[in-house]
């Protein structure tokens, strides 16, 4: 299946990445390649075969709960680009309209 | 160094600073480093000459110190996994394993340098600029491993932690002459590494020797309630594994699928020696067929942008990490500003995975690619599960080929995936594995590595094999391969 130009630009808004005309071109090329390349995964004789997620076998895993001591305040918002009265300042979320 | 400590004919301190002088005369040239902690290394050796002067009973190595690939989260230590998107970023909590560095007392040197969120078998991807390899400073110290491989190669730390999601501790090591060890999956606690591929992603040890790599292997591994996918068993029996280095009785499983094409004549001239060098210690070598490991690239490839995809999602610019504004936009929405920042911090290898991986889970696609590869990747377990009905432990070369030189691969995404090929299936299902120096190729005379592949939680035969190897190497070599290394020019 070939990406076209218009499927990458849509990827990457899926993605939130926003990418530049000549970035969108080389992507483009790069993504096909890979692409023609993983496709192999398609010959392999997988009639039947269980899908595995993960290596291990998982199950739940829980803890009591109880409250125990985590990040404070300060330690939280230590790396945030903007606060304000000990939150998170964020651009707008909501159209103007 | 241990020794040397208990007996306190070095001090911490002593073996500290001269490990920072090291790095401040050779890493303008290697580049190991992307963040030295000159003042915590020190506090953290005075903290442990303190305690061995008042007779307390220390831990092993208490006083060696440690270098932490950038991808651990380290209080009040930059971590910036290579990224711009992190740059300045100083985490508030510590990793499980780096909490185990210092408990176990071993000051911890600096960060070392990776390529960008642990996308690369280079260390090329790195936002800060390659590491290079100390054997030849124009060729690639392997990755994304690069920093943790050769700040070990260099002598700027003798330890050093890694993390492996395809080859990252292994590839390395192969191609700088050091040993590394990919843990079995969930053999080492997962919490505080940033996350890339979370069902592949394994922390383990980077060292100059097998034995060195084992007792590291013991101070970071075991159980961690923090980590869901932590096993919950005591850790295997490596330290003593790598002292008994006695090999015979046992069964090699030599692996049809990976050796032939594609791999250098050097590296394969090697291995075929290294093997029999074991076969004359007493073990026996059997041919095993994994037919599914053919497959195992093309899943890996989907599987792990898939789950990268998801993983760095939380760059979202509103909590942490880099975030600036699209350019002509007056009051940007959160969503514009997400694009604008992720577009700014992240490099190209970045964006390509984040891209495939949106690509191979949205809806008409999924059950092509990744549906098909989690299919392929039962294939590959089941692989595995059948050698080792007849194979105590796996061996093939590390990586096909010995380090190539810095910007040969860059532009090219598939020559570069290739040189995961060896190590990648042991990723997919979750067994552990180990990169033992085998020698120089005679093309280059560069590195070459061995790989060692055991069953899941039985690491301590990786150990067992590598140490076995390793004595009669330096037997043959009359000591470390690393002796034959060029010496670096200090600046």
């Amino acid at each position: 299946m070939a990406l076209s130009r218009d499927d990458v630009a849509h990827l990457a808004s899926l993605a939130r990445i926003e990418l530049g005309e000549a970035e969108l071109d080389r992507m483009l090329g790069e993504l096909s390649v890979i692409l023609d390349s993983v496709a192999k995964v398609q010959q392999a004789p997988t009639e039947g075969v269980e899908p595995m997620s993960h290596p291990m076998p998982l199950t739940n895993v829980t803890r009591p709960d109880e409250v125990r001591p985590g990040l404070s305040a300060p330690e939280a918002l230590s790396g945030a680009p903007e606060q304000e009265q000990q939150r998170f300042l964020v651009p707008r979320i909501l159209d103007e309209e | 160094m241990a020794s040397l400590l208990s007996t306190r004919e070095v001090s911490a301190v002593e073996l500290t600073q001269a490990h920072l002088d090291r790095t401040a005369a050779v890493d303008g040239a290697v580049h190991s480093y992307l963040h030295v902690d000159q003042v915590g290394a020190l506090a953290q050796a005075e903290a442990v000459d303190r305690a061995r002067a008042a007779g307390e009973d220390l831990h092993v190595l208490a006083g060696v110190p440690v270098a932490v690939k950038d991808v651990m989260t380290t209080r009040g230590l930059p971590t910036t996994c290579g990224s711009r998107v992190l740059e300045g970023w100083i985490p508030p909590y510590d990793a499980t394993l780096v909490t185990k560095l210092r408990e176990a007392g071993m000051p911890i040197l600096g960060k070392t340098n990776m390529d960008e969120f642990a996308m690369g078998s280079s260390t090329e991807h790195s936002a800060y600029g390659p590491s290079h390899n100390p054997w030849d400073l124009e060729r690639i110290p392997g990755g994304s491993g690069g920093g943790s491989s050769s700040v070990v190669a260099s002598f700027q730390a003798p330890l050093a932690i890694g993390t492996d999601t395809g080859g990252s501790i292994r590839q390395p090591a192969a191609v700088t002459g050091t040993v590394g060890t990919k843990p079995t999956y969930g053999g080492v606690s997962r919490y505080g590494l940033v996350a890339l591929a979370s069902s592949l992603d394994q922390a383990g040890p980077c060292a100059r020797t097998v034995l060195d790599t084992a007792l590291l292997h013991a101070v970071i591994g075991g159980h961690d309630p923090r980590d869901s996918t932590s096993i919950d068993a005591p850790v295997p029996p490596v330290v003593e594994a790598a002292r008994r280095a006695d090999v015979s009785g046992m069964t090699l499983g030599i692996v049809k699928q990976l050796g032939g094409e594609g791999y250098q004549p050097g590296v394969r001239a090697r291995f075929d020696e290294a093997v029999q060098l074991l076969v004359d210690r007493g073990a026996k070598v059997v041919e095993v067929d994994c037919p599914s490991f053919d497959y195992a690239l093309a899943a890996y490839y989907l599987i792990l942008p898939s789950e990268a995809s998801s993983n760095l999602a939380k760059f979202d610019a509103m909590r942490y990490g880099l975030r600036v504004g699209p350019s002509g936009v007056d009051a940007p929405s959160a969503e514009q500003v997400m694009a604008a920042s992720r577009e700014a911090g992240f490099g190209d290898e970045v964006k390509r995975r984040i891209i495939l991986g949106t690509y191979a889970l949205s809806s008409g696609y999924y059950d092509a690619y990744y549906g098909q590869a989690q299919k392929v990747r039962r294939l590959i377990a089941d692989d595995f599960a059948k050698a080792y009905e007849t194979a105590d432990v796996l061996l093939s070369p590390t990586a096909p080929t010995t380090a190539f030189k810095i910007g040969e691969k860059l532009d090219d995404p598939l020559a570069m995936y290739l040189n995961d090929v060896a190590t990648i299936p042991a990723n997919l299902a979750g067994v552990p594995g180990m990169s033992v120096p085998s020698g120089l190729a005679d093309e280059d005379g560069l590195p070459t590595g061995l790989q060692i592949l055991a069953p899941a939680t039985a690491d301590e035969r990786l150990y067992t094999v590598g140490a076995a190897l390793e004595s009669a190497l330096h037997e043959r070599w009359g000591g470390p391969l690393l002796a034959k290394a060029p010496e670096l020019k200090e600046s």
